[in-house]
C-alpha cells in the first residue's frame, strides 16, 4: 500500500502554490501594489498659475486642463482660487477648468494643481468618430507653393506619419526652398504645418507640452504637432520630426481649443510650477483602485471597521503555519494545539512584554484559584464556567489596579480570549495533577515559546503588508501546510528522543 | 547535548509520530472503529465473540441513580476495579483490594468509605476522564490477580504486556512494569520500566525507564534480563485475534497475565506510542514493511502469530 500514489496531491499542492504566486504576481503589475512597505513612487505635482488684470467686471477665465495625456495617469486635481466659482467642465473633446465671478478688480491670480502619476503604458482612448481634415483654402501664390511641397513629399512617403516626417523635414531652414521660403515666416511655422497637413487630407492639431523637471517654476508649454494616422493621434516633434512623446513631457493641452480663455480681464497669462514627489507605492496603489477591474478583489472596498478586523484575521494563517512547523516538525509539545497562536494574536495587540507579564500574571492567578475549585469536586462544565468567570475578574482587576498604579498596561489584559484562558488554565491544571509540575512547564514553555515566534512572524510589518494586500499568498500557505501534513521524516525532537537507540546501531 | 543523525534512525528502522500517523494510524485505521477501542465496555463486548477474554464485568453503572444502590451492590465483592469506559492512560481507574468492616482498602493501602467511591462514579458518569468530556459509564471489574512470576518485578500495580499488533501480525511486544515515579501505574511516560520481549520467544530482552536503558528495576531491585513469559504463543494468538474483532491495522493490545484465569486483554489501543522501540532496542519499520510487501496474508491468527514468532526475531 505504499506504493499508492501520491502525485496527485503533489500536483494539487504545486497548482495551490503556483496559484497563490501567480495570482499576487498579477495583482502586483496590474494594480502595482507594492510587495515591500516602503516602497516609494515618484508623482509629478504640476501647478498652473493664471495671472490677469481684471477690468471691474464679471470674469470668466478657462482653462485647458490635461485629459488623458499620453504615458500619465492623472491622480488628483485640485483648484485655489478664493472668491470664485469653480468647476471642470468637459465639452466638444477638451476638458477646461473654468473659475467664474461676478465682480472683480485689479491682478488676479487662480492656482490648478494635478498630480500626475508616471505610467508608460497610458494611452488616451481613441476618439469615437475619426476626426475629418479640416478644409484650407490658399490663395495664390502660396496655392501653388504648398501643392508643389506636398507633391514632394508625398512622393518621398507612404503613409501618413511618413508624409509627415518628410514635409517637416522639407520646412526646416537646411532644405529650404524657393516655395517653402515664400510661406514660412518664424511665427505662423506650426500652424502652416498643421494647416497643410489637413490640406493634404490628414486630420492634424497642435498640442502642448510640459517639460517635467523638479523644482521649476513659470514654466511656458512647448508646442507639438499631432496628426491621426486613422487610428490614434500620433505626436511629432514640429522642429525634429522625432515621432512620439518625449521622455518627461507631459502634454497638457490635446485638441483644438485654446490654452486660456478670459472674458473680463487684459494681462492674461499661464504659467506652470512642477515638483517631482514621492509618495508610497500602497498608497498610491489603493488611490487608484477604483479606477481598475480588479479593484474590488480587495480589502481596501470594505468599511475601515472590516478592514482592521481582516488585517488580524489574515495573520492567523501565519500563526497556524508556525504552530504546524514547531509541532510536526521541530516537535514541540504545546498545551492546546493552537492556544499559542490565540496567544500571539493577543500579544500583538498588547506587544510583547506586557502581554507576556499580563499573560503569565492571569494564568498563574488563575492556576492558584483552580486549585481551589478542584478541592469542590465539580462537574467540568461548571468547573470551566466557574473559571471563566474568575478570569474575568482576574483580568478586571489587574486593569483597575494597573490604572491606579499608573499603568495602562495592565489594560491589555482585557485583548486575551477570556474562553482560551479559561481552558489554558483547566488544562495545566489537569495536566499538573496527572503528570507533575515539570510536564506543565514543558508544555507552558513550548506554548509560550510558540506563541512568541508566531508573534514574531505576525508582527513583522512585511508580514502584515503581504497577508493583507495579497490575501492570495494564503493559498502558498495553505500548500505548505498541506505539504507539512504529509511529512513523514523524524522531528528535531526525537532526534534527542531516540539516542539511546545509538547503541544498537 | 547528544543526538542522533536522522540516517542512523533510518538504518535503525525507527517508527516516528509523523510516520506513524501518516502511513499507519491514518492508512490502516478505519475511524468508525475508533469508538470501539476508545469504550472499553464495547471492546470487551466484542472481543468475547472471538473468544478472547477479559477481567469479568461485575456491573455497569450507566445512570446517577444507579450510583445510590452502589452499597448494596458491591455488598458481596472482595475486590474489585471501578473504570470509566472512555478512559485512557488509566486515567479514572480505583483499585479496591479488600474490605475492613464498612471500609475499602485501595491497591496503594488507603482506606475510604462508600461515599468516597459514589462521588468517584459520579465523576466518572459526569465524563471528567472521559476522552473529550462527554457522559461515561462506569464498569466494575473483578480483579486482576497478576501472575506472581512477573507481578515480583513490579512496584504494586499490575504489570502488562503491550503488543504491537500490525494487520493482524504481532509486531512487537514489551512488558512495562510499574515504578514508584509512575505511581502504580503501567504508563511509560509516566516513568514505569518498559522490557522488551523478544517476540519469537517471549524472553525479556532490553529494559528502559524515561527512555533511558536501564538493567534493574529501580524500586524492586531485581534484574530485568532473564525474565520468560509463559503461555508466549498463547498471548501473541490472543492479540492477533483482536484485529478480527476491531478492524483495526494498527494498534496496541493490552494484556495481563491472571494467576487463574491466564492471559486477558486490558484494553485496546489505537494509536500505540513509539517507546516500544526503545525497550525492544529495534525499530518497527523492517517489520512493519515486511508485512506490507507480503504478497498472500495468513486469514488465520494462529498462522499469524506463527510466522511472526519465526520472521520478526531476526529482524
Amino acid at each position: 500500500m505504499t506504493s499508492r500514489s501520491r502525485l496527485p496531491f503533489y500536483i494539487a499542492v504545486f497548482l495551490l502554490i503556483a496559484a497563490g504566486i501567480s495570482l499576487a504576481i498579477w495583482r502586483h503589475m496590474e494594480l502595482g501594489i507594492p510587495w515591500l512597505t516602503g516602497e516609494q513612487r515618484p508623482i509629478w505635482m504640476v501647478e498652473a498659475r493664471v495671472d490677469f488684470d481684471a477690468r471691474d467686471d464679471s470674469v470668466l477665465a478657462s482653462l485647458n486642463v490635461p485629459e488623458q495625456p499620453p504615458g500619465f495617469r492623472v491622480l488628483s486635481e485640485q483648484a485655489a482660487s478664493p472668491g470664485y466659482g469653480f468647476s471642470v467642465i468637459e465639452k466638444s473633446g477638451s476638458r477646461r477648468a473654468e473659475w467664474s465671478k461676478r465682480q472683480a478688480s485689479g491682478p488676479q491670480t487662480l492656482y490648478f494643481k494635478a498630480q500626475f502619476i508616471p505610467e508608460p503604458s497610458a494611452e488616451p482612448t481613441p476618439p469615437l468618430r475619426p476626426p475629418k481634415a479640416r478644409k484650407v483654402f490658399w490663395e495664390e501664390p502660396q496655392a501653388t507653393a504648398v501643392r508643389e511641397i506636398l507633391d514632394q513629399a508625398t512622393a518621398r512617403s507612404s503613409t501618413p506619419e511618413s508624409l509627415t516626417r518628410e514635409l517637416i523635414r522639407l520646412m526646416q531652414p537646411d532644405t529650404r526652398t524657393q516655395n517653402t521660403t515664400l510661406l514660412v515666416a518664424e511665427e505662423n511655422y506650426l500652424r502652416l504645418l498643421e494647416d497643410m497637413l489637413n490640406h493634404a487630407g490628414i486630420p492634424a492639431r497642435t498640442a502642448d507640452g510640459l517639460k517635467l523637471e523638479d523644482a521649476r517654476r513659470r514654466q511656458q508649454l512647448t508646442p507639438f504637432l499631432q496628426i491621426y494616422n486613422g487610428e490614434r493621434w500620433l505626436t511629432f516633434d514640429p522642429k525634429t520630426a522625432e515621432q512620439g512623446v518625449p521622455e518627461n513631457l507631459l502634454l497638457w493641452r490635446q485638441g483644438a481649443g485654446s490654452l486660456l480663455d478670459v472674458i473680463g480681464a487684459d494681462n492674461s497669462e499661464v504659467g506652470f510650477s512642477i515638483l517631482r514627489q514621492t509618495v508610497p507605492a500602497l498608497q498610491l496603489a489603493t488611490m487608484q483602485f477604483e479606477s481598475k477591474g480588479l479593484g474590488f478583489l480587495s480589502f481596501y472596498e470594505l468599511p475601515i471597521e472590516e478592514q482592521s478586523m481582516f488585517r488580524m484575521l489574515l495573520l492567523l494563517p501565519l500563526g497556524a503555519f508556525v504552530v504546524a512547523f514547531m509541532r510536526m516538525v521541530i516537535g514541540i509539545r504545546t498545551s492546546g494545539t493552537f492556544m499559542p497562536v490565540l496567544i500571539a494574536v493577543a500579544f500583538v495587540q498588547t506587544t510583547l512584554v506586557p502581554g507576556l507579564i499580563a499573560f503569565l500574571a492571569v494564568v498563574s492567578i488563575g492556576l492558584l484559584m483552580r486549585g481551589y475549585l478542584s478541592s469542590l469536586n465539580l462537574l467540568l462544565v461548571s468547573r470551566i464556567s466557574a473559571l471563566i468567570i474568575l478570569v474575568i475578574f482576574i483580568t478586571a482587576g489587574m486593569s483597575i489596579i494597573g490604572y491606579q498604579m499608573g499603568f495602562n498596561t495592565g489594560m491589555t489584559v482585557t485583548f486575551f480570549p477570556m474562553v482560551i484562558i479559561a481552558w489554558t488554565i483547566e488544562r495545566m491544571s489537569i495536566l499538573w495533577e496527572e503528570e507533575g509540575g515539570r510536564e506543565v512547564l514543558i508544555q507552558g514553555a513550548g506554548s509560550l515559546f510558540v506563541a512568541i515566534c508566531a508573534y514574531l512572524l505576525m508582527s513583522a510589518p512585511l508580514a502584515g503588508h503581504l497577508t493583507f494586500n495579497f490575501p492570495e499568498l494564503h493559498l502558498v500557505v495553505l500548500g505548505l501546510i498541506l505539504l507539512m501534513g504529509q511529512y513523514t521524516g523524524y522531528k528535531l525532537s526525537e532526534l534527542k528522543r531516540f539516542t539511546p537507540m545509538k547503541v544498537y546501531d | 547535548m547528544d543526538w542522533i543523525s536522522p540516517r542512523q534512525l533510518n538504518r535503525l528502522g525507527m517508527l516516528n509520530m509523523n510516520r506513524r500517523n501518516v502511513d499507519y494510524i491514518a492508512r490502516y485505521n478505519d475511524r468508525s472503529s475508533y469508538p470501539l477501542v476508545d469504550n472499553k465496555l464495547q471492546t470487551k463486548l466484542v472481543v468475547a465473540e472471538y473468544g478472547v477474554k477479559t477481567p469479568e464485568l461485575l456491573q455497569i453503572v450507566r445512570q446517577q441513580h444507579e450510583i445510590s444502590h452502589f452499597r448494596e451492590m458491591a455488598e458481596d465483592l472482595g475486590g474489585f476495579a471501578i473504570k470509566p469506559a472512555k478512559g485512557s492512560g488509566g486515567k479514572g481507574i480505583t483499585v479496591i483490594t479488600g474490605r475492613d468492616d464498612d471500609a475499602y482498602i485501595k491497591a496503594s493501602g488507603a482506606r475510604v468509605d462508600a461515599d468516597y467511591l459514589k462521588r468517584h462514579l459520579t465523576n466518572i458518569l459526569a465524563g471528567l476522564y472521559s476522552l473529550a468530556g462527554t457522559p461515561d459509564v462506569a464498569i466494575v471489574e473483578s480483579l486482576v490477580e497478576s501472575a506472581p512470576e512477573i507481578a515480583r518485578y513490579s512496584f504494586q500495580g499490575v504489570p502488562d504486556i503491550r503488543i504491537v499488533v500490525f494487520q493482524g501480525y504481532p509486531v512487537m511486544a514489551m512488558l512495562r512494569l510499574a515504578t514508584k515515579a509512575s505511581d502504580g501505574k503501567a504508563n511509560l511516560h509516566q516513568g514505569a520500566v518498559g522490557v522488551g520481549l523478544d517476540i519469537g520467544t517471549g524472553r525479556s530482552l532490553n529494559a528502559v525507564q524515561f527512555n533511558r536503558p536501564i538493567s534493574l528495576h529501580p524500586d524492586t531491585g531485581l534484574a530485568l534480563e532473564n525474565i520468560q513469559i509463559d503461555a508466549w504463543q498463547e498471548m501473541l494468538e490472543m492479540a492477533s485475534r483482536c484485529y478480527e474483532a476491531t478492524g483495526l491495522g494498527y494498534m496496541g493490545v493490552d494484556l495481563v497475565v491472571d494467576a487463574n484465569r491466564g492471559p486477558l486483554l486490558l484494553e485496546l489501543n489505537a494509536r500505540p506510542g513509539l517507546a516500544i522501540q526503545m525497550a525492544n532496542g529495534r525499530g518497527l519499520l523492517p517489520r512493519l514493511r515486511t508485512i506490507e510487501a507480503l504478497k498472500r496474508p495468513h486469514f488465520i491468527p494462529q498462522e499469524r502469530a506463527t510466522f511472526a514468532m519465526d520472521t520478526f526475531a531476526a529482524l
